[in-house]
């Protein structure tokens, strides 16, 4: 008995496997008729040419039209580029270099030489960027989804006057709500510290928005799922939507963190070692045309972080985008 | 004593239990109350659901819907900041209008780059989406890139400056004096005639963001069987197609990319700052952004700042509802 046991069990698996694998052959193998797949095939092509029905000329002309405005876009940002690796006498050239001949890495030196003999460490500076970004970039993921979960998934009595005004605050610049944000962040006692900067950008709306058109399409019957299984709205949103959203908590991260990471906060913040990079960066341009080489190595440092980031994220935003259509 | 400890934790609960005790009695009384109204017992079995979004909401509030309400109200106030606001009914409005020439020139500056950038920034940003749209992946991730670059790139307004610089090392003059164009260095920015010009380009230049992104995912996300089908019935260049397929599949991304347009265009400001100076030459460059600025953060004056922010509000959302109101009409 138990030899026989013993060699009907691996049978029976291998038979399972093999079973599987057919199976999941069968699924790649289209069922229908042959005739009707060479009927298709033929169809779709032959639609597929009629598809691409336009001129050449047509084509040519947009495409060159195309590249010569890529170029233009991207010329500014090789300028910034080429000059940071220019020695001095080369970027005061007459008639001027736009490409650099001997690359340097003096304006970083240079750069490290005026930071090293500011007033407060150089350091600092950069702490309170990396800090104010981190948290506000991540407070403000965390809260505005936390909100958006509801709102998308759920009927909420209010929810639909509650989308009506963050589509509203989508409308208008954000100079409107300055001066009173200035007054709100007075009454509360944040002037001068990291909060001024950090909550008005986690309550900014254009999170909220595109996080809660990306959730509209996750299945309810996972959330009820989950819920009878005896997990709490707090638990299905962390647990269950969270993982779902992750194409969209990226656009959510790489937007605020564009906004951070070049705020300067100096309308809100008056203490030299609570100010930003931006705003350290920016005293360095207003020296003068000396500095014009270590001007163009801080702004490819500054402009490096968030193109990076976004060439890491693109396709997430593009697909998060796909959602943000507003009636 | 050992029992008479035992018997008097026995009387006298913990304070935690006592809590517990006073949160259940709490709410079977909320529940009970609940019962009586529809709408009271809906958003009481919701009420997980509102205790998540409640640190949003109140940031919203505070942030948001509170300054928006407070900038209308204050603007019929002089206020300063160290007085109490007093009311002055439509006074500051009348002064803006009437008593303000530099106002005037600022919503005149402020038309003019809203109405070339917003326009122009969203065609452009179709156009190059839709083209995009036609390419292989991986050249269009590239070209998707470069023209996001300027906009994600917050700090390289900076090389705009070194460009129009006023003297022969400015690239601008260096490279048309080279080619013969002109004989001496302009100065752009200090000049009331060029200022202007100069923040559109760069305005346009930084125009392509989100919209940007929203348009090349609606492209993207269009059923490509409707084109199959559209060439079927008889549609014949790519005019026709985008006319009739392609705009009205993606209306809803068109109103969201005219929106997140239409207040980038209204609220340029930082731009006219960084390139012109704060204020520019003869006001060439100034907005009622900087208008705002100026009455905001610099005099103090809070009302008539306010007075300066409802108008830029208001104008916002009636544009909105027009451009709304025109897309929806779109392809029909």
């Amino acid at each position: 008995m138990a030899k026989v046991k013993k060699t009907k069990d691996p049978s029976q698996k291998a038979l399972t496997l093999k079973e599987r694998r057919n199976e999941r052959k069968s699924k790649m193998i289209d069922s229908r008729p042959f005739a009707e797949i060479a009927s298709f095939k033929i169809l779709y092509k032959s639609k597929k040419k009629k598809r691409v029905n336009r001129s050449k000329a047509g084509d040519l002309v947009l495409f060159i039209f195309l590249s010569l405005s890529g170029i233009l876009s991207v010329l500014p940002l090789l300028l910034i580029i080429n000059n940071a690796f220019k020695p001095l006498d080369e970027i005061f050239l007459y008639p001027p270099n736009f490409f650099v001949r001997n690359p340097t890495l003096d304006n970083f030196s240079d750069l490290g030489v005026v930071l090293g003999t500011s007033l407060v460490p150089f350091s600092r500076y950069f702490f309170n960027t990396i800090l104010i970004t981190v948290v506000g970039t991540v407070g403000h993921l965390i809260i505005a989804s936390m909100c958006a979960y509801p709102l998308a998934k759920y009927k909420v009595p209010g929810g639909g006057i509650i989308m009506g005004l963050v589509t509203y605050s989508l409308m208008f610049p954000s100079a409107v709500t300055g001066i009173p944000n200035y007054m709100i962040l007075n009454w509360f006692g944040l002037i001068d510290t990291y909060w001024a900067i950090i909550l008005p950008v986690i309550a900014s709306s254009l999170g909220l928005y595109l996080m809660k058109q990306f959730m509209i399409p996750v299945p309810m019957e996972l959330l009820e799922s989950a819920k009878i299984d005896g997990a709490s709205e707090f638990k299905i949103y962390w647990k269950v939507v969270m993982p779902l959203v992750k194409p969209a908590s990226i656009t959510l991260v790489i937007l605020n963190f564009k906004a951070l990471w070049a705020a300067d906060g100096s309308t809100y913040i008056y203490r030299e070692d609570y100010k930003m990079l931006s705003y350290a960066l920016s005293q360095i341009a207003s020296a003068g045309p000396a500095r014009q080489g270590t001007l163009a190595a801080v702004a490819l440092i500054m402009i490096t972080v968030p193109i990076v980031m976004f060439i890491i994220s693109q396709s997430n935003m593009i697909d998060t985008m796909a959602h943000s259509g507003m009636k | 004593m050992n029992d008479n400890n035992v018997s008097t934790s026995i009387k006298k609960p913990s304070l935690w239990s006592r809590f517990r005790a006073w949160r259940i009695k709490k709410s079977i009384e909320i529940d009970h109350w609940s019962r009586k109204k529809p709408f009271r017992r809906k958003m009481y079995l919701n009420r997980s659901l509102y205790a998540m979004m409640a640190p949003y909401l109140i940031m919203f509030t505070c942030f948001t819907v509170a300054p928006v309400v407070m900038s209308f109200m204050l603007g019929f106030t002089y206020f300063n900041m160290l007085e109490a606001p007093r009311w002055v009914g439509w006074q500051n409005y009348i002064d803006l209008f009437l008593n303000d020439p530099i106002f005037i020139t600022a919503i005149k500056n402020t038309l003019i780059i809203a109405l070339i950038t917003g326009p122009l920034g969203y065609i452009m940003a179709f156009v190059f989406a839709w083209l995009i749209n036609e390419l292989p992946q991986k050249l269009r991730a590239i070209i998707t890139l470069v023209f996001y670059a300027p906009s994600i790139a917050g700090g390289a307004i900076t090389i705009w400056a070194l460009i129009f610089a006023s003297d022969i090392y400015g690239y601008a003059n260096a490279y048309l004096t080279d080619w013969g164009i002109i004989h001496e260095p302009i100065t752009w920015l200090q000049n009331a005639t060029y200022i202007l010009p100069i923040v559109i380009i760069v305005q346009l230049w930084m125009s392509l963001g989100v919209n940007f992104l929203s348009l090349i995912a609606g492209l993207k996300g269009i059923d490509r069987n409707q084109y199959e089908a559209g060439a079927v019935d008889g549609i014949k260049n790519r005019w026709q197609e985008l006319w009739y397929i392609t705009l009205p599949n993606m209306k809803s991304i068109l109103i969201f990319a005219a929106v997140i347009q239409i207040s980038g265009a209204l609220g340029v400001g930082a731009v006219t700052t960084a390139l012109a100076g704060f204020p520019s030459v003869a006001y060439a460059g100034h907005t009622i952004v900087n208008h705002l600025q100026d009455y905001g953060s610099i005099r103090y004056e809070m009302g008539y700042a306010s007075a300066i922010a409802t108008i830029l509000f208001f104008s916002a959302i009636l544009l909105n509802r027009l451009i709304r109101r025109i897309i929806r009409k779109v392809g029909s």
